[in-house]
């Protein structure tokens, strides 16, 4: 499947298929996401339910601590 | 002097009016690292009024790469950061006052720091106090803006009370402290992208451009080459108890805080005592001259070091035990050498 992630084009394996993959994927399942799709907000309870098809635009920010 | 600003009042969307406002405000910088220190430079050079800062830390010599106020002679001295950021921001800009702290910041500290203040910068480096700032900004209705970086990736939100959702409604959970102590060291374009972005949400707030806001969560990995925003205008939660309709400041209830605190990525913890004592740093030093590996004293701090640890006593109490990242063993060390 190929998504839009941040802008760029990026090509993901088959195990990737809903919101809560895809986090995992980037390593950042440990981490507070915040998840933009096809430009709606999605709650952090909907990240298993939510399957990604073709194309999707996915807006992912992590927060971080330092400073 | 008539010169001094001229180039930001050519800038339209500041102007004469605009730098004028500047000259009025009273900005609060929490923190003195290298978010802190790249937005105090930037916003004593451009003129405001006021600005407060504080830091419970000392300079050492892995700041220096990125700390932008900081010199190798601050770093020799161990000179708290607050006092070596202030000689620094003055020598640049004495139309500014500049009013520093060296101190840990809990809600009585804060709520004491935001009095006239126009807008909290965050430039610290954990979670504990962010919600904090959150709550207060909340209470008191002072805009704030967050600011965090780890490696070549920076983030940034402005929180305007009433208007925008807060750091509470965003997180949902607070993010855990191992966040913040990442190996994954930093170099300083990240740190100058977030206090780009911090620095101009705050000069649009002090000349009361607040419809030219960003509005938006941002993020960007410079390495790589990447840049996000997020429009969460929509994740402002009714139930949100630091800005909802039945908000209790949840964090800004001294039993929510934290006493003692592992350090960013030093391998250190600090102590603070849950009363405020002053040391006498002087009579502290007669006490622990036959018992460590070496000593060493400032008029503000105290050093001590005893085999792999180094304990750093600070005027106010508190201290820094380097060399473990162990709250308890930390805790050990310092009743041990301290009573």
């Amino acid at each position: 499947m190929q998504l839009i992630i941040n802008g760029e084009k990026v090509e993901l394996p088959e195990n990737v298929g809903n919101v809560s993959e895809l986090i995992q994927y980037f390593g950042l399942d440990q981490k507070v996401v915040m998840i933009e799709l096809n430009q709606e907000i999605l709650e952090k309870s909907k990240h298993s339910e939510t399957i990604l098809s073709n194309g999707d635009r996915v807006e992912m920010v992590h927060f971080v601590g330092g400073g | 002097m008539t010169e001094r600003y001229s180039r930001q009042e050519l800038f339209a969307p500041i102007g004469v009016g605009g730098q004028a406002k500047l000259r009025r405000k009273h900005v609060l910088i929490v923190g003195a690292g290298a978010l802190g220190t790249g937005n105090a430079e930037a916003l004593v050079r451009a003129g405001i009024g006021k600005l407060t800062m504080v830091d419970r830390d000392y300079v050492e010599w892995s700041n220096l790469q990125r700390q932008n106020l900081y010199c190798e002679e601050d770093a020799v001295g161990r000179l708290p950061k607050a006092v070596a950021a202030e000689k620094r921001l003055q020598a640049i800009n004495t139309d500014v006052k500049v009013e520093v702290h060296v101190a840990d910041v809990g809600p009585a500290e804060l709520k004491e720091l935001v009095a006239g203040v126009d807008v909290i910068i965050d430039a610290t480096d954990n979670f504990d106090i962010r919600m904090m700032i959150n709550d207060i900004s909340q209470k008191y209705r002072i805009p704030w803006i967050y600011g965090a970086c780890v490696g070549s990736y920076g983030i940034s939100y402005t929180i305007i009370p009433r208007d925008t959702p807060c750091l509470s409604c965003l997180l949902e959970s607070v993010p855990l402290g191992g966040l913040t102590c990442d190996t994954a060291g930093i170099i300083s374009p990240a740190v100058q992208t977030v206090v780009a972005h911090q620095v101009t949400e705050a000069l649009k707030i002090l000349v009361e451009d607040y419809q030219s806001l960003r509005n938006k969560l941002v993020s960007f990995d410079l390495w790589k080459n990447q840049h996000t925003s997020i429009n969460v205008e929509k994740v402002k939660k009714e139930s949100c108890l630091s800005c909802g309709t039945e908000r209790t400041y949840p964090y800004l209830d001294y039993r929510n805080t934290t006493k003692t605190a592992v350090l960013c990525g030093r391998d250190t913890v600090q102590i603070r005592p849950p009363d405020k004592i002053e040391r006498d740093l002087e009579q502290l030093e007669h006490l622990l001259q036959q018992q460590g590996d070496d000593l060493q004293r400032n008029p503000y701090l105290l050093s001590f070091t005893k085999g792999d640890h180094r304990l750093v006593i600070f005027k106010d109490g508190r201290v820094l035990v380097h060399g473990t990242k162990d709250i308890a063993e930390a805790k050990t060390l310092y009743h041990r050498y301290l009573g």
